[in-house]
């Protein structure tokens, strides 16, 4: 990584190739202006990911994760959810690698089985977070004023909350005792809460993305030439904010996931016979002494699952912070 | 023309009894992108009294130079490929660590262009000049502070007890400049290296500036080496002027022989590129195209391609900078010529 | 400095009402029949309806209900649970314990997030940096209760070097572990922050500065360069105590720590509402106020703030 101050120091004139020079014959204008063709910031950084074996490392990962999800009788013919209690926590075998749960299920088809609950609720939950939060900030940073003041106060209030005990409250209340939810009614609830708790976070990053940008110059002299607030904020505002924006919705999938296993860890997320990550953490907890594998496997997908996507994340983020470089 | 190689450089590296010579430096940046040659042989000298102004624009390498002799240059990118630094004849691209950090402010000082970044922003300006006299000299801190009460009013800083405990960005650019000024002086430093010192300021601040440091300069009878990339700042105060191109001297001169009868054509394209009153309306002359790229500087001459005088030979052979007699040397096959035109 | 503080602590005050609000907006009125589910596996007991009902005037409107219930709070008065125990009593006893875990989280994470920070960041893209970067990614990633386990297994069922579960009596030497799990994020933070500010300063003009004046390079990292790095640090630092309270549910609920997390979470199984409410209150009054003494740390720090 060089340092900025030497880039500038170097490339002050941008470096010009000399075979391009001699292959367009004077046309007439002075030399500078028939520099090579500048990349853009995106092909610069897809050139610094195509060289990092983390990103391919974890990009392949997350397609893994994500066929299983969609597809798990590709990976395990097993039942997840019937058991047979005569091989309650059998140890890994040839028949069942990861061994058997407390009731006899076979913790190789739960743990493929499982990633479907948590990656379903974590992707819906990063868009659902994405589209309110983006809006707002979009709304606050573009408008400003009263309204911006308003936004920015009602962020404050869902911000206050920390995190783990503002799903607690949301989801005892609405999934809390005798409660009778179905399956895609609790997942409905735990998408929500991630969501209502999440998006001030999205909606400050869009706010000040808006607000750095709305003063620039090409944005002012789109304005001047007469362009609507329809097509300023589409055209202009919305391709320059959504770099970050994305970055952070991918790391976000990673803590989502974590997120909805501490959650059903605490007994106020997703329930059995759900079948997810999360939920044979908890139920492995109580055997910690006899059977270390329970929780091994669940906790290394799930441990898995999330670096793949913080990763890549973290990847491309460096690869489009020029800073970095 | 004599064969004998520029002022300075004996190439032996035998003590000549100059107080800082830089003799002929090769600095690269070795970046992910290449390795940029920004300086290559550059090679001048400045004694007690006098103002070397250095001369050339943005990436020239007239503040690298300035870096390395300072020994804050940043490595890596930067690394020092040959040459010498010397002080008091010594080559201080020798010594320890140890022995340069002594160097550094009491026998070499420096002023950098951007006085807001360039003083820390977390302590008072009383704090970071008081800081040298309690570090470097031992002294109290009510000594240290009195001195560097002292110094600010050096400075001709109004009120400069009161200010003592202002924060750098609580000053004028101006004042903050003055300050950073009684800062390189604290400790009374027998070179002092003035980095484009009136660039981030306004017109009317500049010329004081300027007038300060002349002042001080003479006063204290250091020697001074003057980074600039603006000709009018060079005239009042530079006893010699060095001329720099893609990390080469191209001519030295005293001001007088420079101004009057540039021996080089870059120097003579910067002359005529600063607008003149009498030829109001008529186009501004500029150097045609750009500086190097210095990860591939052209072959022969670097100033070839944008050079209106250019010929064959400028492509092809370096030309070494040559004494023209009376203390005056420059860097182009045609110097004579461009000297004795009428 | 004073006005400053004013003005913070009246921004505060609509966040802390909008907040409780939508606390005891869930809490109390969101499920319609108030007591559903609040006392147990059992129907609450008549008595507690009629005694709650009318202390806290939840026949009234949900705005007079919460203002009852604030102006109860603001005397110092948490009420009972369902059973008639004193909720105030509850916080009284855990809170200490958790206020002990989190200074011993944040101790930890402050001395090791901090060395390994500086290290890093002066000495870039060595073997120790990259060591570095590789588990404070873990320790982002992975959620609290993984961590917990992991440690919890290995340290006192694998290895036998502590008992893998916290007594009654909170020795120093028992927390250590458990103070790493709850910190372990929040290091990892600080870690990452602390390199990227003493790297970006590094290379600041005032380091440069520092060293042109002649300091010794122990000076000019440890005075002009720290200073400025830690900036963001102990604001990050201050933050967290906050937070740490907040995290604190699963630490504890993993190593039986009797602490106000442990309390809330026993509270949810038990489906003891009133606790709930109570204890989640507290914490995010703590966490506004953290947040507000940051405000005020950094201003203290970065004397560019003061005037502005």
């Amino acid at each position: 990584m060089s340092d900025p101050s030497t880039a500038s120091i170097v490339s002050t004139p941008r470096p010009e190739e000399p075979r391009e020079l001699a292959a367009s014959p004077g046309a007439g204008l002075p030399e500078g202006a028939r520099k090579e063709k500048p990349r853009g910031l995106l092909g610069d950084a897809w050139r610094d990911l195509r060289r990092k074996p983390l990103f391919w490392i974890s990009a392949a990962f997350i397609l893994l994760f994500i066929v299983m999800a969609a597809f798990p009788s590709l990976f395990s013919s097993g039942d997840a959810v019937n058991g047979d209690l005569s091989r309650s926590l059998g140890k890994p075998s040839a028949d069942a690698w990861f061994g058997y749960d407390v009731q006899g299920r076979d913790v190789y088809a739960r743990t493929i089985y499982g990633a479907r609950a948590s990656i379903v609720v974590a992707l819906l939950s990063v868009l659902g977070t994405m589209l309110i939060g983006g809006a707002m900030g979009m709304i606050a940073g573009y408008r400003g004023g009263w309204v911006d003041s308003l936004l920015s106060r009602i962020a404050d209030v869902f911000f206050g909350l920390p995190f783990v005990l503002g799903a607690i409250v949301i989801l005892t209340t609405f999934n809390g005792s005798g409660s009778s939810n179905s399956k895609a009614q609790i997942m409905f609830l735990v998408i929500m809460s991630l969501t209502v708790l999440s998006w001030p976070v999205v909606m400050r990053l869009m706010r000040s993305s808006v607000l750095a940008t709305r003063e620039a110059d090409y944005i002012v002299a789109a304005r001047a030439l007469g362009a609507g607030t329809g097509r300023i904020v589409l055209k202009h505002l919305l391709p320059n904010c959504l770099a970050p924006l994305l970055v952070y919705g991918t790391i976000m999938v990673g803590s989502f996931i974590g997120a909805e296993a501490t959650l059903s860890f605490l007994g106020v997320g997703l329930k059995s016979p759900v079948v997810s990550w999360g939920i044979m953490i908890s139920e492995a907890q109580n055997y910690i002494r006899v059977a270390p594998f329970l929780l091994f496997f669940p906790a290394a997908f799930l441990v898995a699952a999330v670096l793949s996507f913080v990763m890549l994340g973290e990847a491309v983020r460096e690869a489009l912070d020029p800073k970095l470089r | 023309m004599s064969e004998q190689s520029a002022p300075g450089a004996d190439g032996s590296g035998r003590p000549s009894g100059r107080l800082l010579e830089v003799d002929d430096l090769r600095v690269e940046f070795r970046t992910r992108d290449g390795v940029a040659k920004v300086i290559n042989g550059v090679t001048y000298h400045v004694d007690a009294g006098e103002t070397l102004a250095v001369l050339g624009e943005s990436g020239s390498g007239k503040s690298v130079t300035a870096q390395t002799i300072m020994g804050i240059l940043d490595t890596p990118p930067g690394f020092v490929t040959g040459g010498q630094v010397r002080f008091h004849g010594k080559d201080m691209l020798k010594m320890s660590a140890e022995q340069r950090r002594r160097i550094r402010g009491e026998g070499i000082a420096m002023i950098f262009q951007d006085s807001l970044s360039a003083l820390n922003p977390v302590f008072t300006v009383g704090f970071q000049i008081a800081e040298q006299f309690r570090i470097r000299r031992g002294l109290s801190r009510a000594d240290a502070k009195k001195r560097a009460i002292e110094m600010l009013d050096q400075v001709k800083i109004p009120n400069a007890k009161g200010r003592f405990s202002n924060y750098p960005h609580q000053f004028s650019g101006g004042m903050r400049q003055r300050a950073m000024i009684a800062m390189s002086l604290a400790l009374d430093p027998e070179v002092l290296i003035a980095d484009e010192p009136t660039t981030a300021l306004d017109v009317t601040v500049q010329a004081q500036i300027m007038d300060l440091l002349g002042e001080l300069q003479r006063e204290r009878q250091m020697g001074m080496i003057l980074i600039t990339h603006d000709l009018g700042v060079v005239a009042d105060v530079a006893d010699r002027i060095a001329v720099m191109y893609a990390g080469r001297i191209v001519e030295e001169a005293d001001v007088y022989d420079l101004y009057g009868k540039p021996a080089h054509p870059y120097t003579l394209g910067l002359l005529n590129s600063i607008p003149r009153m009498d030829e109001k309306g008529q186009e501004l002359r500029t150097i045609k195209g750009l500086p190097p790229n210095l990860m591939n500087i052209p072959s022969g001459c670097a100033f070839n391609p944008r050079c209106p005088m250019a010929q064959p030979v400028c492509r092809e052979k370096v030309p070494p900078l040559l004494q023209l007699g009376s203390g005056r040397a420059s860097a182009c096959h045609f110097a004579e010529e461009l000297v004795n035109r009428d | 400095m004073g006005r400053y503080l004013v003005r913070r602590l009246l921004q505060l005050v609509p966040v802390f009402i909008g907040t409780t609000f939508l606390i005891y907006w869930l809490v109390w009125s969101v499920p319609g029949d108030p007591f559903a589910g609040k006392c147990g596996e059992r129907r609450c007991p008549q008595q507690y309806i009629d005694f709650m009902t009318d202390k806290y005037n939840l026949d009234q409107n949900i705005f007079v209900q919460y203002f009852t219930y604030m102006q109860n709070l603001l005397q110092g008065d948490f009420g009972e649970t369902f059973s008639g125990r004193s909720i105030n009593d509850i916080i009284l006893t855990s809170y200490p314990n958790t206020m002990k875990l989190a200074v011993v989280a944040l101790a930890i994470e402050a001395v090791i997030g901090l060395t390994a920070g500086v290290l890093t960041g002066l000495r870039r893209n060595g073997f120790l940096d990259n060591l570095v970067l590789v588990s404070t990614l873990f320790l982002i990633a992975l959620p609290v209760f993984v961590v917990g386990f992991v440690l919890q297994w290995l340290f006192g069922v694998q290895w036998g070097i502590v008992k893998p579960t916290v007594s009654s009596e909170m020795r120093f030497s028992e927390l250590i572990i458990p103070g790493f799990v709850l910190g372990s994020a929040s290091m990892a933070y600080i870690a990452r922050v602390a390199r990227t500010s003493i790297a970006e300063n590094r290379r600041s003009d005032y380091v440069r500065t520092a060293i042109a004046k002649g300091l010794p390079m122990r000076r000019v990292v440890g005075v002009h360069l720290l200073r400025n790095s830690l900036i963001p640090v102990v604001t990050l630092l201050g933050t967290d105590l906050g937070a740490l309270m907040g995290g604190a549910i699963v630490t504890e609920g993993i190593f039986q720590i009797n602490g106000i997390g442990r309390q809330v979470f026993r509270s949810i199984v038990t489906k003891e509402s009133a606790t709930v409410v109570s204890i989640v209150i507290v914490l995010v009054l703590v966490y506004l106020l953290m947040n507000l003494l940051v405000d005020l740390l950094y201003a203290a720090l970065d004397p560019r703030i003061r005037y502005e």
